[in-house]
C-alpha cells in the first residue's frame, strides 16, 4: 500500500511540474505583449519599457524561470493591478467559500445521483430507469450559466423563495472570522440565524453546480449496478431467498459503486473549474469569481496565480482519488 | 444495409441524429428560415421586450429585435465555431497520437508527458486564459479551445496505434518496405478513424457548451452578433418581466448539444460493439 500511495505521489510531480511551466510560458509565449498590456493603452514607450523591467520581462527566460518558481514556492504572487492588495492573500482568504460550494455541490451530486442511478439500474428498461436516463442526458447537455439565471428567475425572482445572489444577506451582523467559511464562522459562533442564511444562499449556486456531476455519477452507478446484477453471487442469493432490499442496497450497490466514487473525484476537479462561471453569477466570493474578475481585466499576477492554484487543487485531487480508488479495490496495488 | 437497420433500431441515437441534421438545415439555411432576417443589426425600439405572441413566437429583446430569428441565425455562428475548433483540434492532436504511439523513444515520451500536463488541467480556465491573453475576439475563443481540446484526440489516437502498430498487418507491411508515412497515414489512421470520430461528435457538443460560456462572459462574439451565449448574458439586465429573453437561446444550446450527444453515444455502440451501453 505504502509503495502504491509513493508512486503515485511520484507520477504526479511531472504534472505539476508542467503545471508550472504552463502558467510560466503562458504569458511569454502570446504574441501581444504583456508590459504593453499592463501599462494601457496611453502609455508611452518609456513607461512600457519601465513596467516590463519592473516584472522582469526583460531577462532571460531561464532566470524569469528560476524567479518565478522562486515566487511560487513562497506563495508569493505579487499584488492585484486593480485591488493592490497581496495575490496569495487574497486567493488564501477566498479559497474556503470555494470549497464551500463545491463540496456541497459533490454532497447533492452523491446523494441524489447514487440512489437514482441505483434505482434505474434495478428498473432496468422499465419506466424509471427511462425518466432517469432522460434526466442524465440532459444535465448534461445543459449550458451551467443557462441554468443557473434560470434558477434564480424562478426561485429568487417569482417564488422569492431563495435569496438571488451573495453568501449572506446584507444586514445581518457577521460572525467572527475564523476560517473564511460563513457556514463554518457561524457554527463556531453559535449564530444560528447567520448559519440558517448562509444555507439558503448556498442552495441555488450548490444545486447548479452539482448538475453535470449528478447525471455522471447517476450514469456510472447505473452502469455498475446492471454488471453486478449479472454476477453469480447475486443469483445465489436470490436463489437462497435472501432479503431483496437488504441484497441490493448492501452487496450490489458496495460492490457497484467503485466506478462512480473515482468519477466523484474527477467531479470534483471539474466542479472547481465550473465555479468559475456559477460563482460569477451567484456572485459568491470565492476563488473562481475571483478569477474571472482577473481574466476579463486582463489582471495578469492573479490570473496566472488563480489558474495555477486551481490546477494544483485539480492535481491533488486526482491523486487524492486514486489512492481512495486504491483502497476501495486492493487489487490495484499489486500493478506494477 | 443490416447496420442500417441496427442503427435505426437505437431509438437515441436516431433523435439526436434527426436533431443534428435538423440543426444543420437551421445553420444552412438560417436567413431564409428566419421571420425577419435583418433582425442581425436592426433595431425597432417601438416593439421591444414584448412577450411571446404569433407575430413573436419566442418574444422581442431590448431592441426591439425577433428572438426566434435571433435564435435561427445564431445556430450557424455555434456550428462554424464548434467544427471549427474540433477541427482544428484534430489537426494538431490526431497526428501527435499516431507519431507518439508508433515508436517508443523520447519523442513518444515528450508528446505523451506534454499531452497528460493538458489533460490535468481544466479546460474552460486554461481556454479562458489564453483567450485573455490572444486579446478577446471569436478567433481568439476558437483558438484557445482548439489549443486546450486536442489533448483528447492525442490520447485516443495514441492507444489506438499503440494496439494496431504491434498487429500482423503492419509487420507485413514493414516486411515488403512500406515507409512509416504510408503505414501511418495509409493503413493505421482509416483503422484508428472510429473512435476519433465518437470522440469528434462528443466534442462538438462539449465544444458549443464551452464556447457559450466563453460568449456569455463577453470572450467570444461581440455584438450584435446573435450568438446564443451573448445573448443569455445580454438578458440579465432585463429579468424577471422578459423571461423569454434568456430561456430559449438557452433552450436551443440544450437541444443543440442534446442532439449531438445522443448521436455520439449512438455512433459509440454501433462503431464498437465491445464498449456496447448496457441496456
Amino acid at each position: 500500500m505504502l509503495r502504491f500511495v509513493l508512486r503515485r505521489v511520484l507520477y504526479a510531480l511531472p504534472s505539476l511540474f508542467g503545471l508550472l511551466m504552463v502558467t510560466f510560458l503562458l504569458v511569454r509565449i502570446v504574441p501581444a505583449d504583456p508590459a504593453a498590456v499592463l501599462a494601457g493603452d496611453n502609455a508611452t514607450p518609456q513607461q512600457i519599457a519601465a513596467i516590463r523591467h519592473q516584472y522582469g520581462f526583460d531577462r532571460p527566460l531561464t532566470e524569469q524561470l528560476a524567479l518565478y518558481l522562486n515566487q511560487v514556492m513562497r506563495f508569493d504572487f505579487g499584488e492585484s493591478q486593480y485591488s493592490h492588495r497581496a495575490v496569495g492573500f487574497d486567493l488564501r482568504q477566498r479559497l474556503p467559500a470555494t470549497l464551500e460550494l463545491t463540496l456541497a455541490a459533490l454532497v447533492i451530486a452523491t446523494v441524489l445521483g447514487i440512489p437514482l442511478g441505483v434505482v434505474a439500474g434495478v428498473f432496468h428498461n422499465r419506466w424509471p430507469d427511462f425518466v432517469v436516463r432522460v434526466l442524465s442526458i440532459t444535465g448534461i447537455a445543459i449550458a451551467s450559466f443557462w441554468i443557473a439565471i434560470m434558477l434564480q428567475l424562478l426561485f429568487a425572482m417569482q417564488l422569492g423563495w431563495l435569496p438571488l445572489r451573495g453568501e449572506m444577506s446584507s444586514g445581518i451582523d457577521p460572525p467572527p472570522v475564523v476560517t473564511h467559511s460563513l457556514i463554518l464562522d457561524s457554527l463556531f459562533a453559535g449564530r444560528w440565524d447567520v448559519f440558517g442564511d448562509a444555507l439558503r444562499h448556498l442552495v441555488l449556486p450548490a444545486v447548479t453546480l452539482s448538475l453535470g456531476g449528478l447525471a455522471t455519477i447517476t450514469r456510472f452507478t447505473r452502469a455498475g449496478v446492471l454488471e453486478t446484477l449479472q454476477k453469480d453471487f447475486v443469483l445465489y442469493e436470490r436463489a437462497v431467498g435472501y432479503p431483496k432490499r437488504r441484497l441490493i442496497w448492501v452487496y450490489v450497490l458496495r460492490n457497484s459503486v467503485i466506478a462512480a466514487v473515482t468519477q466523484i473525484g474527477l467531479l470534483f476537479g471539474s466542479f472547481i473549474a465550473g465555479a468559475v462561471v456559477v460563482e460569477s453569477i451567484f456572485d459568491w466570493p470565492g476563488i473562481g469569481n475571483y478569477t474571472v474578475q482577473a481574466i476579463l481585466t486582463a489582471d495578469y499576477k492573479v490570473m496566472l496565480a488563480a489558474t495555477l492554484l486551481i490546477g494544483l487543487v485539480y492535481t491533488l485531487v486526482n491523486i487524492l482519488t486514486d489512492l481512495v480508488h486504491a483502497w476501495l479495490d486492493p487489487r490495484l496495488w499489486e500493478q506494477p | 444495409m443490416l447496420m442500417l437497420r441496427k442503427f435505426a433500431r437505437d431509438v437515441p441515437a436516431v433523435i439526436g441524429l434527426v436533431i443534428v441534421l435538423f440543426a444543420l438545415v437551421v445553420a444552412i439555411f438560417g436567413p431564409w428560415l428566419a421571420p425577419y432576417p435583418g433582425d442581425i443589426v436592426a433595431s425597432h425600439l417601438l416593439q421591444r421586450l414584448k412577450p411571446p405572441s404569433a407575430a413573436f413566437p419566442f418574444g422581442t429583446d431590448n431592441l426591439g429585435r425577433d428572438m426566434l430569428s435571433r435564435v435561427i441565425l445564431g445556430t450557424r455562428g455555434a456550428l462554424e465555431v464548434a467544427v471549427t475548433v474540433v477541427v482544428l483540434a484534430m489537426a494538431i492532436g490526431v497526428p501527435l497520437g499516431l507519431v507518439a504511439g508508433y515508436r517508443a523513444g523520447w519523442l513518444s515520451e515528450t508528446i505523451m508527458r506534454v499531452t497528460d500536463v493538458f489533460l490535468a488541467l481544466p479546460q474552460l480556465i486554461l481556454a479562458l486564459a489564453l483567450a485573455q491573453l490572444l486579446t478577446p475576439s471569436l478567433e481568439s475563443a476558437m483558438l484557445a479551445l482548439a489549443l486546450t481540446y486536442w489533448p483528447f484526440f492525442t490520447r485516443l489516437v495514441y492507444a489506438e496505434t499503440r494496439r494496431l502498430q504491434a498487429s500482423l498487418f503492419v509487420d507485413a507491411l514493414r516486411g515488403i518496405g512500406a515507409s512509416s508515412g504510408r503505414i501511418l497515414f495509409a493503413h493505421i489512421l482509416p483503422n484508428a478513424i472510429s473512435p476519433v470520430i465518437v470522440r469528434a461528435t462528443i466534442g462538438m457538443g462539449f465544444t458549443i457548451l464551452v464556447a457559450a460560456v466563453l460568449g456569455f462572459l463577453g470572450m467570444g462574439a461581440t455584438p450584435p452578433a446573435p450568438d446564443w451565449g451573448l445573448t443569455i448574458s445580454e438578458s440579465r439586465n432585463y429579468l424577471p418581466s422578459a423571461w423569454w429573453y434568456s430561456t430559449f437561446p438557452g433552450l436551443a444550446i440544450l437541444v443543440t448539444v442534446l442532439g449531438f450527444n445522443l448521436l455520439g453515444d449512438g455512433l459509440r455502440d454501433f462503431v464498437d460493439p465491445r464498449l456496447r451501453r448496457s441496456r
